[in-house]
């Protein structure tokens, strides 16, 4: 085992109950200093459960908690900060109305030489910061209405200037793309070779290898190992996590495109996208990639109509759809997931069932009476096709992991039988079990004839499940690449450099 | 939409050995009995046998009836209230569309000689009016509830002063009058007004529990963005729950005239407070999101059962009012109180459990 003095965290045969549910059995994590310690398992396997325990969310039921050889009990995150030890939650946490520099030094804002707020110093900061991550944010703004992209870097930025000696992340990469992600682990890395300790949890086993020294794997609440990177393989850990063989990423299964469902004309929002045109057809899936903050969530929350635009036109199967108004969207028969599961996905606080049946319950009514039997009958099924992991229908989707509350969002629009799916993000924090099922699930349903329409910032998702590529660079669309030549190369630099790609690129 | 296709059926089918899942985590007493609602009808049901048995006169003939008949405005304006209130907005104006429409309908009758049937018609349609100026600056100004209510609180009144000044209007057919105090079957305590009680209590149980429009309605009051990314219409569910509330009240403008048998602008001024009261008092979060209807109707009879009980006992109305103040903070508070319980007893079995240093938490500065 290691040496002693060289352990920064320490968590042994730590359990964790909520009611009757077990969220951590038997949880083990021994972290070094200057190391970077992947943390990887299921959905639902009890990872933020025990980063929460560590952040002093939640209390432990039962086993041993060390921090730097020395056992603590943390009852507030107040308590584990004053401790060195800074966490960037799976979800982000910041006040809407407050500025984003003021959510970063939340609670600890430098003070001048008469005891007044010294906001120089802290803008200052947080550019700094900010040029450090390689982001441009104004630090000004206030949170309310960033891209959870956006805000998963503040997060980071917040987690990074505490100065803390144990840094712990909790899926922080899962909404950025390629080049924040790069940012942020070069910063990870200099933080681990000034002797910190960091926890990385992922499901991107790229992101992993690339970036940890070591892997412990958690399943149904229990550790299972922990080795070093060198000495071990994706398949054994996919193996270790799931208990059994986990079929391919990305099972393209060719499909015959039909008629256009999509029509997208010339679409303008001032300030954040200008002309884009596009259209998706039966059976296609087209995926859109480029840069956090390009402008690819706007574009498709405009298309849905949950925004507004001011010039273009939005055609569904011929027939124009009304702007700005979503129900007028999910009559003509588009389906939405949106990139914040708990913001806009997701009724955290309520049921399963009710969120699943969220959209088709208009349907379910008998003479008009919606009844919570009709919901749990339409409900299961899909919830069962998502294998979304709960104990009863009845469940607050505030209680379930991440990726689960991700299943819930996808099951909700799945139900609705469109004709046009728009999926942002569509295996955020989701487990490769899972994530192989939904896309063998979105290959399918293109196979059936739907129409998909796919933000993603994992560059393979993108390139192994689009029969073709838009990428969007400061709200232009700036190539249009088919499957077969679609290389990481040429979406990177189409999605980086807006002005050498002019418009000759977009076939007409 | 081309809406639902239920999975089984379509080429997706799961596939029979998939996971199935309990409908609920709690057996079904529980789910009755540790819920918030039960509590108020249990203790509904205490304070009632206790005030049978114990005060006197409370047994008497006429001590029910005169409960239902004065409690009725706050029960029927206790129904789009809880409504409201679900959806994170609140209505104080609607004691002064009683005002209004009392008003309204004892000039139209009176001074204007309309039919009695003509000036209630006219007068619920003066307080669906009122409730849509309310619905319109709320839902589609985007004012918040509170202020645009308690403009129109004074607004409201103000008109209905007005048009009468201090004066008042009495004359009203006696069968109308009677009506309205008679009893649905002689000898028994309830009066006629719990038949259009009854109906509308029904028809807004279904509304919020057991239609597509209710299950909207609370998603509002949990989130209301992602109501609207739901589809739900958040602006035209508000709107049309401040229109009924004022419908109500004009409802209540008619019933309060006929029972006291006068029209005037100061008709039941101060009672949204009560009706705000009991619906907070049956479980229904200002906050938004929780809440149901039976609850609801408990908590006002509960407070309704509570004063009529004290007065009988002869106490003074501010030991009453004290009283029901006193309840209603501890049922407010009852919900973080529980909380707050429930993480003592999960903190004292961590502390007992975990391997904790005798001494303070160590910190590994
Ligand atoms: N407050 C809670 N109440 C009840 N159950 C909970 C609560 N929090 C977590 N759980 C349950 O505990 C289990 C572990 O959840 P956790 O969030 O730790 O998973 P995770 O490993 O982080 O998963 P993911 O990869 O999806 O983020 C889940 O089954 C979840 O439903
Ligand atoms: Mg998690």
């Amino acid at each position: 085992m290691v040496e002693q003095s060289r352990v920064a965290l320490e968590l042994r045969d730590v359990a964790k109950s909520f009611g009757a549910v077990a969220a951590l059995r038997s949880g083990t994590l021994v972290v070094e200093r200057g190391s970077i310690h992947a943390l990887v398992g299921e959905n639902g396997a009890g990872k933020s459960t025990l980063v929460k325990i560590v952040a002093g969310v939640h209390r432990r039921d039962s086993g041993t908690f060390r921090l730097h050889g020395e056992d603590v009990d943390f009852a507030s995150t107040a308590e584990s900060k004053g401790s060195g030890v800074a966490v960037i939650y799976q979800e982000p946490t910041l006040f809407p109305d407050l500025s984003v520099t003021e959510n970063i030094f939340m609670g600890r804002q430098p003070r001048s030489r008469f005891g007044r707020i010294d906001r120089g110093a802290m803008h200052r900061e947080a550019l700094e910061l900010f040029a450090r991550l390689g982001v441009e944010i104004d630090p000004r703004r206030p949170a309310l209405g960033l891209s959870i992209a956006d805000q998963q870097i503040i997060e980071i930025a917040k987690a990074i200037s505490l100065d803390a000696s144990v840094l712990i992340m909790d899926e922080p990469t899962a909404a950025l793309s390629g080049v924040e992600v790069e940012r942020l682990f070069a910063v990870a890395r200099s933080l681990r070779d000034e002797g910190r300790a960091l926890v990385f949890i992922s499901h991107r086993f790229e992101e992993v290898f690339a970036l940890c020294d070591t892997v412990t794997v958690m399943r149904d609440g229990a550790y299972v190992s922990t080795d070093p990177i060198a000495e071990i393989t994706v398949d054994d850990i996919v193996s270790r996590m799931v208990g059994r063989e986990v079929a391919d990423l990305f099972p393209k299964t060719p499909a015959t495109i039909g008629e256009p469902v999509l029509e997208v004309e010339g679409l303008e929002r001032a300030g954040v996208f200008h002309d884009v045109s596009f259209t998706v057809r039966a059976g296609e899936i087209v995926g859109l990639a480029g840069l956090v903050g390009a402008g690819r969530s706007e574009i498709a929350r405009a298309v849905f109509g949950v925004d507004g635009y001011d010039a273009g036109s939005v055609r569904l199967a011929g027939r124009p759809v009304k702007p700005r108004n979503p129900r007028a969207a999910i009559r003509s028969g588009m389906a939405f997931v949106p990139e914040d599961r708990r913001k806009q996905g997701l009724v955290t606080d309520g049921s399963v069932a009710r969120n699943v049946a969220g959209v088709i319950r208009g349907g379910l009514a008998r003479a008009g009476l919606l009844t919570s039997a009709a919901e749990n009958r339409a409900a299961g099924p899909w919830a069962a096709k998502l294998e979304v992991k709960t104990s009863a229908l009845d469940m607050h989707a505030a209680t379930m992991s991440g990726g689960n509350q991700q299943k819930v969002v996808i099951a909700k629009w799945l139900a609705t039988d469109p004709t046009l799916l728009i999926i942002d993000e569509p295996t955020r924090g989701i487990d490769v079990g899972t994530k192989a099922e939904v896309h063998r699930l979105l290959s399918e349903l293109a196979g059936e004839g739907l129409a998909i329409l796919m933000i993603s910032s994992e560059l393979p998702e993108v390139l192994g499940m689009a029969d073709r590529v838009l990428v969007v660079c400061e709200g232009r669309i700036t190539a249009d690449i088919d499957r077969a030549d679609a290389t990481p190369e040429n979406v990177m630099r189409a999605a980086t450099n807006a002005t050498s790609h002019t418009a000759e690129e977009v076939p007409a | 939409m081309s809406t639902l296709t239920q999975p089984t059926g379509t080429a997706s089918t799961p596939a029979p050995e998939v996971r199935t899942y309990a409908s609920y985590s709690r057996p079904y007493w529980q789910r009755v009995v540790l819920s918030r609602e039960f509590a108020v009808i249990a203790l509904l049901v205490a304070v009632f046998v206790y005030s049978q048995s114990q005060v006197d006169y409370f047994d008497g003939p006429q001590t029910l009836y005169y409960l239902f008949r004065d409690t009725a405005s706050i029960l029927l304006l206790a129904l789009p209230m809880t409504a409201i209130i679900v959806t994170g907005e609140i209505d104080l104006s609607v004691a002064s569309i009683v005002g209004l429409t009392s008003v309204a309908f004892g000039m139209l009758h009176v001074d204007a000689g309309m039919s009695v049937t003509l000036a209630a018609v006219l007068a619920v349609a003066i307080g669906a009016v009122c409730g849509a100026f309310n619905g319109f600056l709320v839902a589609y100004v985007g004012l918040p509830s509170i202020a645009v209510t308690i403009g129109t609180l004074a607004l409201f009144r103000g008109i209905g002063a007005g048009l009468l000044g201090t004066e008042s209007r009495t004359d009203f057919p006696d069968s109308w009058t009677d009506l309205a105090k008679e009893r649905i079957v002689e000898g028994q305590p309830y009066p006629m007004i719990l038949i259009p009680f009854a109906v509308l209590a029904v028809l807004f149980a279904l509304m919020l529990h057991f239609s597509s429009f209710g299950r909207g309605i609370y998603e509002i009051g949990l989130n209301d963005e992602a109501a609207h990314f739901t589809g739900v219409d958040v602006a035209r569910t508000k709107a049309v729950l401040f229109v009924l509330s004022g419908t109500v009240a004009g409802f209540v403008g008619i019933y309060t005239t006929l029972v006291t048998g006068v029209a005037r602008a100061e008709n039941s001024t101060g009672l949204e407070l009560p009706v705000i009261a009991a619906c907070l008092l049956g479980g229904v979060s200002i906050f938004g999101g929780k809440g149901a209807l039976h609850g609801v109707i408990a908590g006002v009879l509960l407070i309704g059962v509570i004063q009529r009980a004290m007065l009988l006992e002869s106490f003074t109305i501010n030991i009453i009012n004290i009283t029901i103040g006193v309840l209603l903070v501890l049922s407010v508070m009852s919900t973080s109180l529980l909380a707050l319980g429930r993480r003592a007893v999960a903190a004292g079995r961590g502390a007992r459990d975990s391997r904790r240093p005798p001494s303070a938490p160590a910190s590994g500065r």
